[in-house]
């Protein structure tokens, strides 16, 4: 940990509310500048550090803007998880309230149907999209191709035909590479 | 929650939840069995176990999500809440989504160290990245469904998110381009279509 003062957790702080605003698709697609502000021009962090941090909070269960509070843990422990996450939450909670109330409102107005009808199907297409960037580095990787293959088809499979929880495939998942089948 | 339970529900059909204690358990335990993304549990539980969403209210809130900045399932929750119990009501989803998850993740990042190099660890996460990487896919292939009864018909909606597949997987167009151009053409086209 670092000898962070008041107006560095003051600058943390202020740079995640601005990428907050520009996190359209959310806060993974902010991940290039966070690293260019954390770890090129502070030093906060090391390029290991930085990864370990988003390889963590991929691990753990919750929504993936988590690895925003590891970031902020690593750079200055508790303070610092409370300046990055209260900068990425604070602007884009309170602009998702007005838009949404804004949007009720007129739900039945011809303007904003067409505005969820036209983003439907891209927003449906943008979720296959996540699923394959997420398979693709198992699937690139010879030593892991087939088995991640099998654990993709067995997921689909499952989630199409059933009504089973979804964590009891990641137990699944977890076990078949913990064996070492994966 | 109505005993019927499983399949998605019509509009006729949904249940609503009791209070904010209730919103802040259900968005709690959500997002705690949401691994690699909660976006698929957020699925199966609001609209399929709870009842509280039909598949085609979760997908128009998903694409209002989606074009707002910030974490699309965090904006989500938010969404529900305020359209349950009003501002305390999104506060509720929010912390239900964010408080519990945080703090296991913190511990984890305490643990890490010493974990990071060993090889069941290291294979346990990547087995739990493959399924997390299945859940999203199928979320997706499920939910294709509703664009049945999207104004634009079915082949052009096909059309259009195949582009987008195309144009984020494959080409990698940064998103903000892909919503403000492909997206545009399409709010347009669904303009048309909605003519009165």
């Amino acid at each position: 940990m670092n000898d962070i003062t008041s107006s560095d957790l003051l600058g943390l702080f202020g740079h995640f509310l601005v990428l907050s605003l520009l996190a359209v698709g959310g806060a993974i697609t902010t991940v290039p500048d966070m690293h260019r502000f954390i770890v090129t021009e502070h030093r906060w962090l090391t390029d290991a550090q930085f990864t370990a941090s988003i390889a963590i909070a991929q691990a753990a269960p919750g929504p993936n803007v988590l690895f925003v509070a590891v970031l902020g843990w690593n750079v200055a422990g508790p303070l610092g998880t409370l300046a990055t996450m209260t900068g990425s939450l604070l602007p884009s909670t309170a602009l998702s309230l007005w838009a949404t109330r804004w949007g009720t409102q007129r739900r039945e107005t011809r303007g904003v149907r067409a505005f969820t009808a036209g983003l439907t199907p891209l927003t449906l297409g943008l979720l296959l999209s996540t699923g394959w960037v997420l398979a693709e580095p198992y699937l690139l990787n010879d030593a892991h191709r087939w088995g991640a293959l099998a654990l993709i088809a067995l997921t689909v499979a499952v989630m199409m035909r059933t009504k089973l929880s979804p964590i009891w495939l990641v137990v699944i998942g977890m076990v078949a590479g913990a064996v070492g089948w994966v | 929650m109505t005993t019927k339970t499983g399949a998605a529900p019509l509009a006729d059909e949904l249940a609503t939840p009791a209070s904010n204690r209730e919103l802040f358990i259900a968005f709690s335990s959500l997002s705690l069995q949401g691994f690699g993304g909660v976006l698929p549990v957020a699925q199966r539980v609001l609209v399929e176990r709870r009842r509280w969403l039909t598949k085609e209210q979760f997908v128009e809130m998903l694409a209002v999500s989606q074009v707002l900045p910030g974490p699309n399932v965090v904006n989500l929750a938010l969404m529900f809440g305020d359209r349950c119990f009003g501002l305390r009501g999104a506060f509720a989803a929010l912390a239900g989504m964010l408080l519990v998850p945080t703090l296991i993740v913190l511990a984890l990042t305490a643990l890490y160290g010493h974990f990071a190099q060993n090889p069941v660890v290291t294979g346990a996460l990547r087995g739990m990245g493959a399924v997390a990487a299945g859940l999203v896919l199928a979320t997706g292939l499920k939910l294709l469904t509703t664009l049945k009864r999207n104004a634009m018909g079915l082949p052009l909606c096909l059309g259009f998110g195949a582009v987008t597949v195309l144009a984020t997987a494959w080409l990698r167009v940064p998103l903000v381009w892909v919503i403000l151009g492909l997206g545009a053409v399409a709010i347009a086209v669904a303009w048309t279509r909605l003519r009165p």
